[in-house]
């Protein structure tokens, strides 16, 4: 056992655990957020996805120990208040989800891409999301939903 | 998805059930030793359990399915499940149409088996279209009953009565008025209406038929809806649980001591289920590789190379499934007789949401479980039978669904949740690991469809005899217009005999239609072809049924299809499907990398006529899903396996359908007000394989006749051209 801190959604926040627990079941178990999914704990489907650092990272693979002393996002940390993100507004308004699952990675996914490259092209919305899988197939309201948070947020900054 | 403010409601939604430790938990738990045992075959304990009758049993009484709050909130009571497919908003339209309320003022409980009326399952697209009905009905009736209490409350006619957003209100004296709330105020309405109230007429329809936004958004981008996984009641256990590790494998020892080491862990056996718990998934994870398992090797020598030889050689029995004339009289009159040998091999469900369960034993010694399930009440009768329970001390809530596909028709998970918890007195969580999934999955079965067909010198089909192995029948229904035919089915996704295939196999999403639809559709490709003509006016000439003419005719003039026979190396392919009561036509244009053999879906075009619709926006999600999730059957989505082991056990080997693979998708709903609403959620998925494989043939004329269409039998199927 072993403290281990970072900033969770904004909050400081430590935790006593094996050095070897896994990011996201520590998230799930010990912290009760649950928004953040397993789906397949191999890194390939990203339902698990956080923000490292502005960047996403599969919490499902993860040991806890490596975000000592960052700052983790998680879906429940996107919103402000009541008040949605960009990203979230656009999935709400697109429909870009359809049994909500993958979602929550998505969203993230979507707002680390958009914290990379702020004005996307559609392709390069496609090749920043091809890790994220949807079985429900509602890809195409996915990728309109992060085209339209960009186009939203550039508006916003000028 | 329970949201009521009403005190009928109990408990609180998704509040847990009070938990306490019946027995003590460390008795029950092994003692460090080896325990050596033989578990029995999956087969034998883990077959699914199905509920065959698809017909919706309608309690007498509207109450069942409504409950008007003092307050004026209608809660609408359905033992249907949300998994995506949109009718925690859709139902709410109907019941609010006829009601005469705001949708915003419909809340919906839903897969609850204390609260909601008996439901077989969320399947087959049934739940507008049977369910649909049964509730319009009820919201009319609970509508008329109101409006006599409030004419006698009043002292009004009912005639002189008017109902809008809640209000009763007379019509010359607007002062006069009464609200829902005020007269059921929150009981159950005792009154029943004589005779069959009258419905709204579809034309005056103000709910239904517009695209009402859907009302799970906001919980599900924020993480705040909640799924089977989520929920962790007081005191919660995680298990996993030993595994065979191929079907028709024996387990004889299983050694746990290195496992239970670990501190926090614990070893929990149950006649043939071996766990080992924690309250952490990630330590009970670290625990189950720590088991050691001896088994016996699976004695099975099928794999997906020599399934289909098997299936023609053990598929014995023969049902009709449609005939008409004399195939042997017909092919007397045919210029040509063409046959046709069509493939598809076994698909994953594969929800992103793998099966997940959590059950508690309350207070009062009921069992409640939590399930991702699209059964909860066939699920509530299996759970009571397998912990021997009467059903009524067995409570099945179902939360969010992560998607099903038909595969959480089948509730193993539950079980395996109900009896730890029971065995343990212990609140236990079951969600299998994505290897899990794969190997318990019940998979689209694997298929073959044997077709001779009579083409005369006019390009009529004069004959056909259709022969399917493995899928069953639903979509094999020729409706072209052949004056001879004969359409055989042996097995189907259920009721199959033993041996017949190596693991379980079940209902996927449009069971049995997405392989006939393959086979039938590519034949008539192929009729063409010999025929010398073009796909669409082939087609066209043969067809009489003037629904399906006018799907193909409308998808056509969106799509802008030329007439040309194929192959005219344009890459564009035509199919035509009927899945649940609604007609649909699909057309396709598509790129082949000759080196690689790789396929690139660049746009799908999709007409269909579904009857009334309920909610178009809604709807045109569903088609957009269905065509996005069509393309993994058809170019990459197949299950490898042999000696009973699936060698593709997650998304690194078997591969669902990327962002990048996104053609462009135009979707076309036909105005149908003559026809009652039908099934939304299937069709447009079952013409997937037979559009690309006759989009394929165009752009180079090799036919392909296995799915999916992987790129090694694209390039062979080109060197044979």
């Amino acid at each position: 056992m072993k403290p281990i801190a970072f900033t969770l959604n904004g909050t400081a926040k430590t935790v006593l655990v094996d050095e070897d627990r896994n990011l996201l079941w520590v998230l799930r178990d010990d912290l009760g957020l649950t928004g953040t999914k397993f789906g397949c704990g191999a890194s390939f489907c990203g339902a698990c996805t956080v923000l490292v650092d502005g960047k996403e990272v599969r919490s499902c693979v993860t040991p806890v120990s490596r975000v000592a002393g960052k700052k983790v996002v998680t879906v429940e940390g996107l919103a402000t208040g009541d008040t949605l993100s960009p990203v979230q507004e656009a999935f709400v308004e697109h429909v870009g989800y359809q049994c909500g699952y993958c979602t929550s990675g998505m969203v993230i996914g979507a707002t680390a891409l958009l914290n990379a490259n702020p004005k996307p092209t559609r392709e390069q919305i496609v090749q920043g999301m091809e890790r994220h899988l949807c079985r429900c197939a509602a890809h195409l309201r996915i990728v309109d939903a992060i085209e339209s948070a960009a186009k939203k947020m550039a508006g916003a900054k000028k | 998805m329970t949201r009521p403010d009403e005190p009928m409601i109990v408990p609180d939604g998704w509040g847990f059930v009070e938990t306490i430790d019946r027995r003590d938990f460390l008795r029950l738990t092994s003692t460090g030793l080896m325990v050596a045992f033989a578990i029995k075959p999956p087969e034998g304990t883990f077959r699914p359990v199905w509920n065959f009758a698809t017909q919706q049993r309608t309690p007498p009484d509207f109450n069942a399915f409504l409950h008007i709050g003092a307050n004026g909130r209608v809660t609408l009571l359905v033992g249907k499940i949300e998994m995506g497919q949109g009718i925690i908003t859709a139902l709410p339209q109907i019941a609010a149409e006829e009601l005469n309320v705001p949708l915003a003022q419909v809340d919906c409980v839903m897969g609850d088996t204390d609260l909601t009326p008996f439901d077989n399952g969320t399947f087959g697209s049934l739940s507008v279209r049977v369910l649909g009905p049964i509730l319009r009905a009820a919201a009319a009736e609970a509508r008329a009953v109101l409006v006599q209490l409030a004419s006698e409350s009043l002292g009004v006619p009912v005639a002189d009565l008017v109902v809008s957003d809640g209000v009763i209100r007379a019509k010359g004296d607007p002062g006069k008025s009464v609200t829902y709330g005020a007269l059921a105020g929150g009981k159950k309405i005792e009154r029943r209406f004589e005779g069959k109230a009258a419905l709204e007429k579809v034309a005056e329809f103000t709910v239904v038929g517009k695209s009402a936004p859907r009302r799970d958004g906001v919980d599900k981008v924020t993480g705040r809806a909640k799924y089977s996984g989520d929920l962790a009641p007081p005191d919660a256990m995680h298990a996993r649980i030993v595994r065979a590790p191929a079907h028709g494998a024996t387990v004889t020892a299983v050694d746990t001591r290195a496992a239970e080491a670990r501190p926090g862990v614990r070893v929990v056996r149950d006649g043939d289920l071996v766990a080992v718990l924690h309250p952490h998934r990630d330590e009970a994870d670290k625990a189950l590789k720590l088991v050691k398992v001896t088994s016996t090797p699976s004695p099975s020598t099928l794999t997906n190379e020599n399934i289909f030889a098997h299936l023609e050689q053990v598929a014995v029995e023969r049902r009709g499934i449609g005939a008409a004339g004399n195939v042997a009289d017909g092919e007397k009159g045919a210029s040509q007789v063409v046959t046709g040998r069509y493939t598809k091999g076994y698909v994953a469900h594969a929800p992103m949401e793998t099966h997940s369960a959590v059950a508690a034993i309350g207070s009062d010694g009921r069992l409640t479980v939590w399930a991702s399930t699209q059964t909860p009440f066939p699920l509530q009768t299996q759970v009571a039978r397998a912990v021997k329970f009467t059903p009524d001390k067995v409570r099945v809530i179902t939360p969010f669904v992560g998607g099903g596909f038909g595969g959480k028709s089948a509730g193993q998970q539950a079980i395996e949740a109900a009896r730890l918890t029971v065995a343990t007195g212990k609140p236990v969580r079951v969600t299998w690991s994505r290897e899990e999934e794969f190997y318990f999955d019940t998979f689209d079965p694997a298929t073959v469809v044997n077709i001779r067909a009579g083409l005369d010198a006019a390009h009529r089909i004069v004959s056909w005899d259709y022969d399917v192995i493995g899928a069953g029948d639903r979509g094999a229904r020729l409706f072209y217009d052949v004056p001879n035919h004969r359409s055989m089915a042996k097995g189907g996704w259920m009721g199959n005999p033993p041996g017949m295939h190596p693991f379980n196999v079940g209902p996927w999403r449009a069971p049995g239609a997405n392989a006939n639809v393959w086979a039938r559709e590519s034949h008539i490709d192929v009729l063409a072809a010999r025929a010398g003509m073009d796909p669409v006016a082939f087609r066209l000439l043969n067809l009489k049924d003037a629904r399906m003419r006018r799907v193909l005719e409308a998808c056509a003039a969106k799509f802008g299809w030329t007439p040309r026979p194929a192959p005219s190396k344009r890459g564009i392919g035509v199919c035509c499907g009927e899945d649940a009561g609604t007609y649909v036509a699909s057309m396709a244009e598509i790129a082949v990398d000759a080196a690689t053999g790789t396929i690139k879906v660049l746009r799908v075009v999709c007409a269909q006529d579904m009857g009334v619709l309920v909610n178009p926006e809604g709807a045109t999600q569903q088609m957009e899903g269905c065509i996005m999730m069509g393309l993994g059957y058809t170019l990459t989505e197949e299950i490898r396996f042999r000696k009973g082991e699936v060698i593709d056990k997650n998304f690194g080997g078997y591969a669902l359908p990327k962002f990048s693979w996104l053609p462009k998708i135009e979707t076309l709903i036909l105005d149908s007000p003559d026809i009652p609403a039908q099934g939304g959620g299937e069709p447009a998925i079952v013409n997937m394989g037979a559009v690309i494989a006759n989009a394929l043939f165009d752009a180079t004329g090799a036919r392909v006749t296995e799915l999916p269409l992987t790129p090694a039998r694209v390039r062979a199927a080109m060197k044979r051209t």
